[in-house]
């Protein structure tokens, strides 16, 4: 095992990126990680797409944060998805707020903060963009495109629109599309924040301020959707939320009374300090609008008739948020197609959380699948 | 190659794979028949498995593996299509038995199903003497078996009748050799070829 060598890339793309609604972005940074190297013929790299609010970061300590990657536990030196072997890419998105062109970012045109004037892209502009990445580092074939749950969408995504440059399409706790229910959880989240008095139309830059407010409960709701029933039940239970001694009775009041409300409380201040609230309204509605299948009556198997890569889908038996039978959806089209693909049913007590968890099935399940992309490539 | 590969039923149920075609393994365990069968016809197949070990075993094979349990049904599947649908004793250990009988034909041109036979004479003997048959085709206690349905010969053919199987070829098997007089007194291992009537 050696040690982890990752690089730092902010690029730029000056070629306007046509978008789906119709809206041009003139041009564009992406924030970009990468670890380990690529090979020779470029084809042992593996690009990583991200959920609703991470980032680039998959891997290793951020010396500026002091904070790990979010799939530390999957890529590393010697992880499941090992970077002595691949060359591993993390990409913020676009219209994220990690260092890619967002909401945040200043508007050439107005040299403002875009904030609401920010166009809406969807996981097809995120792949598109993302096409002119593998171009700069020279890939034109990905060893595999991998992702959980919108992540996964991207990765889904990839195989549609580019068959012949995604050898190997790994989707995790993801769906072809969003149901009805999830759709509601995000109205419900975007409606917190455009409620919150510092929303200011979504040009609260200019105000100093952030929508913090809507920020958190947007963020509590999704957590409640990103854990499972028991284990709520099991890491809080009716538990009060007491000093050491106090007594276990209660006040009668609306402060944190319950572990489960102080627990919900801490990370949605937390997300409200660090996450921007113009690209969380963006990226979940890019989530509501992703549906390959609409454009083929909502046939599924037509959408993925053209995709060339072998697949690789796991779900969580828990995770009610992308549940199972959704990812079976996928699985049928693809068996339709007579594509090659592996599907892995964990059952793990996490809920939709359990993708970004260490798990010896799931991740076993992954090293076996890399360790046979690996000796596919020599 | 494992000591599974060697299993006698898998020579028999290749002489039924066309080359080429293309094959559903339910209940496909470590994936040793796929792998066999790979090798010998080169065909396009998928397994499905419910154990997280088997499955992982299959993954690591490079095999395509679907987890899920059969009780379930094969709604994954379309219609006839697979040219080979493979059940190798698997259909003992399976609650739905009219039920997953009738989703292999649906989903397979042609089907071949395998299971032990309770009517060995030595089962019929150790019944007789009254005790749970233990053998090589029936190799667990009664408090510790897999199996859920233990049925003879005569049983599935009659009810592969009830429920409209055309049976196209039998092989019966003990010790790996095939038995050609007496099979449900001689026979531990059946193995059908069949579609829908």
């Amino acid at each position: 095992m050696s040690g982890l060598h990752s690089v730092s890339h902010s690029i730029e793309f000056t070629q306007a990126l046509p978008l789906k609604s119709g809206a041009v972005i003139q041009s564009y940074l992406l924030k970009v990680q990468t670890y380990g190297t690529l090979n020779a013929n470029q084809s042992n790299a593996v690009l990583i797409c991200h959920a609703l609010n991470a980032s680039h970061h998959v891997a290793g300590l951020d010396e500026k944060t002091g904070e790990l990657g979010w799939w530390d536990n999957m890529i590393g030196p010697g992880k499941p998805v090992d970077t002595d072997a691949f060359f591993v890419i993390g990409v913020n998105n676009l219209g994220s707020c990690f260092g890619s062109t967002g909401p945040m970012s200043i508007d050439p045109k107005t040299q403002q903060p875009y904030g609401s004037a920010f166009p809406l892209v969807t996981v097809e502009d995120w792949v598109e963009s993302q096409a002119r990445l593998a171009d700069y580092f020279g890939i034109k074939r990905f060893a595999a495109v991998m992702g959980g749950s919108l992540g996964g969408m991207q990765a889904l995504a990839w195989s549609t629109m580019y068959p012949a440059r995604v050898a190997h399409c790994i989707v995790i706790a993801s769906a072809a599309n969003l149901s009805a229910q999830n759709i509601a959880f995000n109205e419900i989240a975007r409606n917190a924040i455009m409620s919150d008095p510092d929303f200011y139309a979504g040009n609260y830059y200019a105000h100093q301020t952030r929508p913090r407010r809507g920020l958190r409960v947007a963020r509590m709701v999704g957590h409640i959707t990103y854990l499972s029933n028991d284990d709520m039940a099991e890491k809080f239970g009716r538990e009060l939320r007491r000093a050491p001694g106090a007594p276990n009775t209660y006040n009668f009041n609306f402060d944190t009374e319950f572990e489960v409300e102080s627990y919900l409380r801490y990370q949605g201040d937390k997300f409200a300090n660090y996450f921007d609230a113009n690209s969380y309204l963006l990226i979940t509605r890019a989530l509501d609008y992703f549906d390959p299948a609409r454009e083929f009556d909502g046939h599924l198997s037509k959408a993925l008739a053209g995709v060339q890569a072998k697949f690789l889908l796991i779900s969580f038996t828990t995770d009610w948020r992308f549940a199972p039978e959704r990812s079976r959806e996928i699985v049928k089209a693809l068996l339709d197609n007579k594509r090659t693909i592996s599907y892995a049913e964990i059952d793990a007590p996490h809920g939709h959380d359990a993708f970004l968890l260490d798990d010896l099935r799931y991740h076993g399940v992954v090293r076996a699948y890399f360790h046979n992309m690996l000796q596919d490539l020599q | 190659m494992s000591v599974l590969t060697m299993r006698a039923d898998f020579d028999a149920i290749a002489q039924w794979i066309a080359p080429d075609s293309s094959l559903l393994d339910l209940g496909c365990g470590d994936g040793a028949f796929l792998e066999y069968i790979h090798r010998l016809k080169n065909v396009h197949s998928y397994g499905v498995e419910i154990s997280d070990e088997r499955v992982l075993a299959c993954i690591a094979k490079g095999l395509n593996v679907i987890q899920q349990d059969l009780e379930a049904g094969l709604a994954l599947f379309a219609d006839h299509s697979f040219d080979m649908v493979v059940l190798s004793q698997t259909l003992q250990t399976i609650h739905e038995t009219e039920s997953i009988l009738r989703e292999i034909v649906r989903v397979g041109k042609e089907c071949v199903i395998s299971f032990p036979n309770f009517a060995h004479w030595s089962h019929r003997l150790g019944i007789f003497f009254g005790r749970m048959p233990v053998s090589k085709s029936l190799p667990y206690d009664w408090f510790n078996t897999p199996n859920v349905r233990v049925l003879t010969i005569a049983d599935f053919e009659a009810l592969a009748s009830k429920i409209g199987l055309q049976i196209i070829d039998r092989v019966v098997l003990h010790d790996g050799k095939v038995v050609h007089f007496g099979a449900n007194l001689f026979g531990s291992l059946a193995i059908y070829r069949v579609k829908s009537a």
